[in-house]
């Protein structure tokens, strides 16, 4: 189709309004798709098999090693993941909070909250970590109950803090990015604010929040490495063990990077976001993914 | 609080409204009956929209009273909830809640802010849509519904609170000539059914077949007002001339 028979479809000659043309022959477009795990995958045992081949140790071969090591590799992963699957989840719900907060009615929340926010916005998460490490006690005593308070448990309130200021200003910004109709509507229809917020404001935010909150929580899993520096036993701190133990190869640097390959990508790429809200609150999505 | 049938349903008296530095009404007064049809019109910024914002406080006024079934609605201590309750408003941009059906729309507000029973409030929201013409259109969202379709849910939406006046803020300026007759169809049975209407519009034909009485503003101020045979076929002020030539 020519240019023209999209504009008399639509009966308009705005500049804007004209629906860009199909991508024909000969132009590329490159779009992400499982198999190229695989060849990421390939590429780092290929590369650690030449690394194998080019020092002359006689150890086991690389393939044993790494089989022999996998389960106790997986476990420190896993460990990982419950690491950022807790932070993120503790992270957004404070943050969703103090999100809240940035824009609340009284002058001393929203300016407390902005604070809070600004501060563990801006701080490298690895002080924040280090932040958590030393300044919580290792155990707590409420009334007359002690709760412990792990080395792990530590990571996590350390990583839940920059995650929490992040949702807290993603939260702020999908809200003031809402048309001011949206309020005046409610507001007119006599709702009150606590019931404009959660009726019809923020089930519109959430379609909104989705993608930065996906990239938020795929930035956070790989974070989770820092853990290793403050000595929890999570997957970095185990392959380490593994390369001292197996007399300093480096292909382990290589192969560790693949659990969290394949767990981001699987997440990003499959978030429940994508099916569930297809026809209600993505549906304008649909429509932008849609070609002409 | 007194509804007496001689008071005015919304009375306006010398209301001074300013954004900043800038004064967009000048000591604007009116009176509007119960059961009436008030047209106002006049050029961008002359401060029709305002006017009628203020009077469901969705703006607040500096100077003046306005006063709906007597109740004072510049007043610090104004119950918003029950003048809005009472004050129903169609928006030139529909603001339907996109996330919402059609029937969600009408009766979210009844059944969270009035605390009706949702059984009866969904019969009154069937009808409602059926009142303007939607029929079948219930389940679809506002983003699968043409201009004129979404105008008419947010008419329906406003009147499920049952209002006793309607602002209607240039509510057919976003549609295009053939859909701005559906929705002008269902606001003037509004009118014949005795709905209190305070239309903000650019419609001047309709402003002459449905208003009781048109208001014509500029520049923050009520130039000239009348009713429509008067006020189009004998404008005295010249400004409403000249405006009225350049329109009709």
């Amino acid at each position: 189709m020519k240019r023209s028979d999209y504009q008399t479809e639509y009966k308009t000659d705005l500049p804007v309004m004209v629906t860009p043309l199909p991508k024909t022959g000969g132009s590329f477009r490159f779009t992400l798709k499982p198999w190229h795990g695989f060849v990421i995958l390939m590429a780092c045992l290929v590369s650690s098999g030449i690394a194998y081949a080019v020092t002359d140790k006689e150890n086991a071969s690389i393939f044993e090693v790494l089989v022999r090591w996998m389960p106790l590799l997986l476990k420190g992963f896993i460990f990982n993941l419950v690491i950022s699957t807790c932070a993120m989840a503790i992270g957004t719900a404070v943050g969703a909070a103090l999100g809240l907060g940035q824009i609340s009615l009284h002058g001393w929340v929203r300016k407390a909250s902005w604070l809070i926010t600004q501060f563990f916005r801006n701080s490298p998460w690895l002080v924040l970590l280090f932040f958590a490490m030393f300044l919580l006690p290792f155990e707590i005593t409420i009334g007359g109950l002690t709760i412990p308070l792990p080395d792990w448990v530590k990571a996590i309130i350390g990583l839940s803090l920059p995650v929490m200021a992040n949702v807290s200003e993603i939260v702020r910004g999908a809200v003031l990015s809402l048309p001011s109709g949206q309020w005046e509507a409610a507001e007119s229809l006599a709702y009150t604010r606590r019931q404009t917020l959660w009726l019809v404001i923020l089930p519109q935010c959430v379609k909104r929040m989705l993608p930065p909150w996906m990239n938020l929580y795929a930035i956070l899993t790989m974070a989770t490495v820092l853990a290793s520096i403050v000595g929890v036993s999570e997957v970095m701190t185990l392959t380490g063990q593994a390369l001292s133990a197996e007399g300093g190869q480096t292909y382990w640097h290589r192969f560790t990077p693949l659990f969290y390959y394949c767990f981001s990508f699987t997440a990003t790429r499959f978030h429940g976001g994508r099916y569930i809200w297809k026809r209600n609150i993505l549906l304008s999505t649909k429509h932008c993914l849609r070609g002409p | 609080m007194t509804t007496n049938e001689e008071m005015p349903m919304v009375s306006i008296k010398d209301v001074h409204k300013s954004f900043g530095d800038l004064e967009v009404l000048k000591g604007v007064s009116m009176d509007i009956n119960r059961g009436e049809v008030i047209c106002i019109i006049g050029p961008s910024g002359s401060g029709k929209s305002t006017l009628i914002r203020c009077i469901n406080a969705l703006n607040d006024i500096q100077q003046g009273s306005i006063l709906v079934e007597g109740q004072e609605v510049n007043d610090p201590n104004l119950d918003k909830l029950e003048l809005r309750k009472k004050v129903g408003m169609v928006f030139q941009q529909y603001n339907l809640f996109p996330h919402k059906t059609a029937l969600e729309n009408i009766m979210m507000a009844p059944i969270r802010v009035l605390k009706q029973d949702k059984k009866e409030v969904e019969e009154t929201a069937r009808a409602l849509i059926k009142k303007v013409r939607l029929e079948g259109k219930e389940d679809n969202y506002p983003g699968e519904l043409s201009g004129g379709q979404q105008q008419r849910v947010a008419i329906a939406r406003s009147l499920a609170m049952k209002p006793d006046v309607i602002l209607f803020d240039e509510v057919t300026a976003a549609l295009d000539p053939e859909t701005v007759n559906e929705v002008l169809l269902t606001i003037k049975e509004l009118a014949e059914e005795g709905m209190t209407c305070i239309l903000v519009t650019h419609e001047m034909a309709f402003a002459r077949e449905v208003a009781d009485h048109i208001y014509f503003t500029d520049r923050g101020v009520i130039v000239e007002h009348g009713p429509p045979t008067t006020f189009f076929d004998e404008a005295k002020d010249p400004r409403t001339k000249e405006f009225l030539s350049q329109i009709l």
